[in-house]
């Protein structure tokens, strides 16, 4: 077990210094010449000076060659420093902790009621007996799915802001205002997982150990709680590790459709300004929390599983 | 040994066996069976049509705006209604549709040449090939796709055309990886095994066996990628980093309308119905394709 | 059969007739069966895939899956209609009155759930016993069931226990509460022969004990003759013959009874094939070995071997079998003679040269010159050939004539294995087994080999099939002087293909020897022990209610 979880963190930090990589490459040094697009996205300050240039150049280390630059950015980041923004000139790591409270209320209140939604959802289609309903509630995940989270939040503004008057449309205070945001964002991530373990109990419930449940004299939910959930949630449980990066992702648009001062609105206003470091330092962060929470996903499973022999999973999950 | 299955019990002697009837009538009975998959392939055509044709769906013009017209409700004359300028927002719709048709196109093209690429020399050469772009794979698969997107938009600058590489990009490790496992579970196929006990050479059993069985979940996992590269396409130009504003894409138009969201809910809501639309459509055909046609009898 | 008449039946299955909703409609799969089971006997439900046995034991079980429905006829178990009854009423009497020992004990147990667990449920469900009382008895169960350290076992999880220890699992299962009538779905047909012995015997004897009946689906006759009183046998879903095992052994009235009794390879007599004089040696393999490195080994590497020192000659014309269990090692040795997996040490030749390290353009001639058939049909022909890209596709591998010589061959080719030309267009999918493997078989023979391996060739279809395809096999051998390297679990088959018999165990060959020595004078006692799990040896059927 120990070797296991010493592997699996040096593949985690491996991963992360990739991430890195990929992310100082595509920032630092794809387009040509990152400085004048920060000269002239981050200061506004109308023209730049050749002088005013290469006193950022100079600055930022872009006069050096790449690999120096590369090796000495690494070495700040590993310490959490990622540099300060172009516009505003906070450090990121800052910028970054400031709005990290606001995005895990967030995502948080998301995940549990996705989890809620989708497990429901799929549990309640698979166990009923009626056919109609049963079609119903299954083709609600491919709808949900297929539905732009920005809309979602558009059209609940609407009705439950506008017209309604229930919640408040914007802002970020307080648990009513947290109410339509979760649910934008929960409703994508309920529909994979709803999908996910409605297709996994689906084939659980053919399998031959339910039949033998069933011989047994086991009643309908016996059937699916003591013998089909066990074994179908453990697909599911992976789905929750990948869905994280999907609801930080989402959470850029939610966040912007509510105007919440989260961690998507810290990248989507970086990226419109082409502010380099902030973008690469909430990419690197994203990196880091789907790393982690894929990391405890793995190390749960083989509690949960007992057939997974310690370290026969390979790369992330 | 379970009961449906009623083939084994055949005698010695050739018993023929019955023809499949021509495929044009089982692809009729396929469809009658299902009207959803019918107006799904509706409306991926019409969306296509819109994108060619525009000028056949309407007569108007997307960028002509005319000030007596403002904020009209959807009507007989205007059937998503008028916009802040006057301007008619079915016909910027129908205009939208190249966009963001054009981007998604794009975006599907990257992935699945870029990954199916990656996906089957991984798979077929195997050894430290296969370790090196698995490894790149991981790692693309780390970084939540859009924050790989916006990265790249970042790098790449805005516009319709760079999104939809933004977009791709960041779905190909997604390609790459059901392409490996799916060549990897081909050439492992024992009919694979007996080409080369056979004497086949390697080249024609990937040409002729591997690549041709490989390539089903891929095409599927490509329509499915479809619905999200629209998805994905509108998220990004919603945010504002697609072609400048008086172009008609859809997620620019959708963000746009929300200005007026408290006295023109048309605005944003009827353009966001067809993004919707078009992407449940496209999902819909993605599952078609994905098992329910090759399963049917 | 006077007294017969006396003993109230505890099963009475009247005009049964169950069909499958699939689609493009019903599927009538099983039509007008009628079945008696006395209290205590053993009634054995024989017929090959597709004859509808399985559908009968799960319609009697109230077990039938979603698409199934019983259109007419009643199952009459101890007072009631079972047909008749409504879902919770029959849940009472499963696993209480009924008991199921299902097919494949791999993947009948709940994976993520205690083995002590599993048993005491069934207690647990109908009541009889408190939780503390109920995993005092899985306990005991288990060890009834046969299972050494019951104990231990309780508290383990499935994968931790060998298929035969499952199986002895899904027994205390379903004897549990003591029911009246077991239902055994060929509760042994996933299992090693001789492993397949001990659990027969097993559930003989406890249900012995119970006073249990139990009827004891199979597709193999010479199961039925070893353990029932009573045979029925099936086909097409009716219930063709049925009466007391001497009855249907002896004096089958039906032609399919007879045919099936005549294919089933334990219960004829059968003529074995006499040594060849040795020829010229095409196949020599001198002290091959096997080792497989096992993953994530701790400290220095570790490996398993697969083979050890295997040694034997192939000569012109013979069939040599390696006969063996699971995990015996003989489909690693069966590839390592044609270079598909490479040997860790030894030496192969064929006809004379020495092909161990053969590459390119000797590799490709023994490539032409040595073939293989898979056991599995279904799986060795690409979905996307036809049968004639099938059959054609070694000789355009090795450029062998043109278009028109090449399709001339394959009609050729599909004549010799008795199917006719109109199959060429057709696609794997559309042919049965046995016609698939037909396919196989020519695809072999295009190039004129001087060798076939034969992987399990005919351990994945029916009886009848089987037997079909085994004579094919040898009159192709005495019309084009293949040789065939045979392997097999089945020593029942190789009795009737082989010249000359290895058998294996645990990587190395134990016994070797000329076919009717070897089934006569059996020299090592792991032969001995194959030969006794043979079905169909019993002389004495015991507990004949009829004697």
């Amino acid at each position: 077990m120990r070797r296991y979880m010493v592997r699996r963190l040096a593949q985690a930090a491996g991963v992360l210094w990739a991430a890195y990589t990929v992310s100082f490459l595509v920032l630092d040094f794809l387009p040509g010449d990152p400085v004048s697009a920060m000269a002239a996205g981050g200061l506004q300050t109308g023209q730049v000076d050749q002088a005013q240039l290469a006193a950022l150049q100079h600055q930022y280390g872009f006069d050096q060659p790449v690999l120096l630059q590369y090796g000495e950015y690494l070495g700040r980041a590993v310490r959490g420093d990622f540099g300060d923004s172009v516009t505003t000139g906070r450090p990121v790591a800052a910028t970054i902790a400031a709005a990290l409270p606001q995005t895990f209320q967030l995502t948080g209140a998301a995940i549990l009621l996705a989890v809620l939604i989708g497990g429901g959802l799929a549990v309640v289609a698979t166990i009923t007996r009626l056919r109609w309903l049963r079609q119903v509630l299954l083709s609600l995940s491919p709808l949900a799915i297929s539905v732009p989270a920005f809309w979602v939040g558009l059209v609940l503004v609407q009705l439950l802001s506008f017209r309604a008057r229930i919640f408040p449309a914007f802002g970020d205070n307080g648990v009513r205002g947290l109410v339509l945001p979760a649910v934008t964002l929960a409703l994508p991530a309920g529909a994979l997982i709803a999908q996910v373990l409605g297709k996994s109990l689906l084939s659980t419930l053919n399998e031959a150990y339910v039949e033998t449940a069933r011989a047994k004299g086991a009643g309908r939910v016996r059937v699916h709680l003591r013998h089909a959930l066990p074994n179908a949630a453990l697909p599911a449980l992976t789905v929750v590790g990948l869905l994280v990066g999907q609801l930080l992702a989402n959470a850029v648009v939610v966040e912007t459709v509510f105007a919440r001062n989260g961690l998507g609105r810290v990248i989507a206003t970086a990226v419109t300004v082409q502010d380099l470091p902030v973008v690469q330092g909430v990419v690197v962060f994203g990196a880091l929390v789907f790393v982690l929470v894929n990391l405890f996903v793995d190390l749960v499973y083989p509690l949960l599983d007992r057939r997974i022999v310690v370290g026969g999973r390979r790369g992330l999950a | 040994m379970n009961g449906p299955m009623v083939a084994e019990t055949r005698p010695a002697a050739w018993e023929p066996v019955r023809r499949r009837p021509a495929d044009w009538g089982r692809l009729c009975r396929f469809l009658g069976r299902r009207p959803g998959l019918v107006l799904s392939i509706a409306m991926v055509g019409l969306v296509a049509l819109a994108a060619f044709r525009p000028g056949l769906l309407t007569a108007r013009d997307p960028l002509l705006g005319v000030p007596s017209e403002m904020f009209r409700p959807p009507s007989g004359q205007h059937w998503f209604g008028t916009d802040e300028l006057g301007r008619d927002l079915y016909t910027r719709v129908v205009y939208g549709a190249a966009l963001s048709l054009k981007a998604t196109l794009i975006a599907l093209a990257v992935a699945f040449v870029v990954g199916g690429g990656l996906g089957s020399v991984a798979g077929f050469i195997g050894r430290w090939v296969e370790d090196l772009v698995m490894r790149v794979v991981d790692v693309l698969l780390a970084i939540p796709a859009l924050f790989l997107s916006l990265a790249l938009v970042t790098a790449l600058g805005h516009g319709t055309a760079e999104i939809a590489v933004a977009v791709g990009v960041a779905s190909v490790a997604g390609f790459a990886r059901v392409m490996r496992a799916e060549v990897l579970r081909v050439r492992q196929a024992v009919y694979v095994e007996a080409a080369h006990s056979s004497g086949v050479r390697w080249y024609t059993v990937l040409g002729r066996h591997v690549l041709p069985n490989a390539a089903g979940p891929v095409i599927a996992l490509a329509a499915l990628d479809f619905g999200a590269a629209i998805l994905a396409v509108s998220s990004l130009s919603f945010l504002g980093y697609g072609a400048p504003p008086p172009a008609p894409e859809w997620g620019a138009i959708i963000s746009s309308g929300r200005n007026y969201l408290a006295n023109a809910w048309w605005l944003s809501t009827l353009p966001g119905l067809t993004v919707t639309a078009l992407t449940l459509a496209a999902n819909r055909i993605a599952r078609a394709l994905d098992g329910e046609w090759g399963t049917q009898r | 059969m006077g007294h017969a008449a006396v003993t109230a039946s505890l099963l009475e299955v009247r005009g049964l007739t169950v069909s499958y909703q699939a689609r493009g409609g019903l599927v009538h799969a099983v039509k007008d069966v009628d079945l008696d089971v006395r209290p205590g006997e053993i009634v054995a439900l024989v017929g090959e895939s597709g004859s509808g046995k399985t559908t009968v034991a799960h319609a009697i079980a109230g077990l039938l899956p979603g698409s199934g429905r019983i259109d007419a006829g009643r199952v009459r178990f101890g007072g009631y209609d079972l047909t008749a009854l409504s879902e919770r009423e029959l849940r009472a009497i499963r696993g209480a009155q009924i008991g199921l020992v299902p097919q494949d004990p791999a993947v009948a147990l709940n994976p993520v759930q205690r083995i002590g667990v599993q048993v005491a449920e069934v207690l647990r469900i109908h009541g009889l016993a408190t939780r503390r009382a109920a995993a005092r008895e899985a306990i005991e169960l288990l060890g009834r069931a046969g299972l050494p350290d019951p104990a231990t076992r309780a508290r383990q999880y499935p994968h931790e226990l060998s298929g035969g220890m499952r199986q002895r699992a899904l027994i205390a299962i379903a004897i549990a509460a003591q029911p009246k009538l077991i239902i055994a779905d060929e509760p042994t047909s996933a299992l090693d022969v001789t492993v397949q012995r001990l659990i027969l015997d097993q559930i003989q004897q406890l249900t012995e004990q119970l006073g249990s009946a139990v009827v004891l689906v199979t597709h193999d006759l010479g199961v039925a003759a070893d353990r029932a009183q009573r045979i029925a046998v099936m086909s097409q879903g009716r219930i063709v013959e049925a009466g007391a095992t001497r009855e249907i052994l002896n004096n089958p009235r039906e032609p399919y009874t007879r045919k099936l009794l005549g294919s089933a390879p334990g219960l004829t007599v059968v003529r074995t094939r006499a040594p060849i004089s040795p020829a010229r040696a095409v196949l020599v393999a001198e002290n091959l070995v096997k080792e497989f490195p096992l993953p994530h080994a701790d400290g220095a590497a570790r490996t398993v071997r697969a083979v050890s020192d295997v040694s034997f000659t192939v000569h012109a014309g013979e069939t040599l079998a390696l006969v063996g269990e699971s995990g015996s090692g003989k489909s690693t040795t069966a590839r390592m003679v044609l270079r598909l997996t490479e040997p860790t040490a030894g030496r192969i030749s064929f006809d004379g040269a020495d092909v161990t390290a053969a590459t390119r353009a000797r590799l490709r001639e023994l490539r032409r010159r040595a073939q293989m058939i898979y056991q599995n049909p279904y799986a060795s022909l690409d979905p996307r050939f036809s049968v004639h890209d099938v059959i054609t596709e070694p000789l355009r591998a090795f450029k062998v004539g043109g278009r028109a010589a090449r399709t001339a061959r394959a009609r050729e080719l599909l004549d010799r294995v008795a199917l006719p030309p109109a199959v060429l267009e057709r696609k794997p999918a559309e042919l049965s087994g046995g016609q698939r493997q037909r396919v196989a078989i020519a695809r072999a023979l295009a190039l004129g080999p001087d060798l076939v391996v034969c992987d399990e060739p005919v351990s994945a279809l029916d009886v009848s099939v089987q037997a079909q395809v085994l004579d094919l096999l040898t009159e192709l051998q005495s019309t084009t002087g293949v040789a065939y390297l045979f392997i097999s679990h089945d020593l029942a088959v190789v009795r009737q293909i082989a010249h000359r018999v290895a058998v294996m165990q645990s990587g190395r060959i134990v016994e070797t020897g000329v076919t009717r020595d070897l089934f006569d004078h059996p020299a090592h006692d792991y032969t001995r022990s194959l030969l006794a799990a043979i079905p169909g040896h019993q002389e004495a059927l015991p507990h004949d209610h009829r004697r």
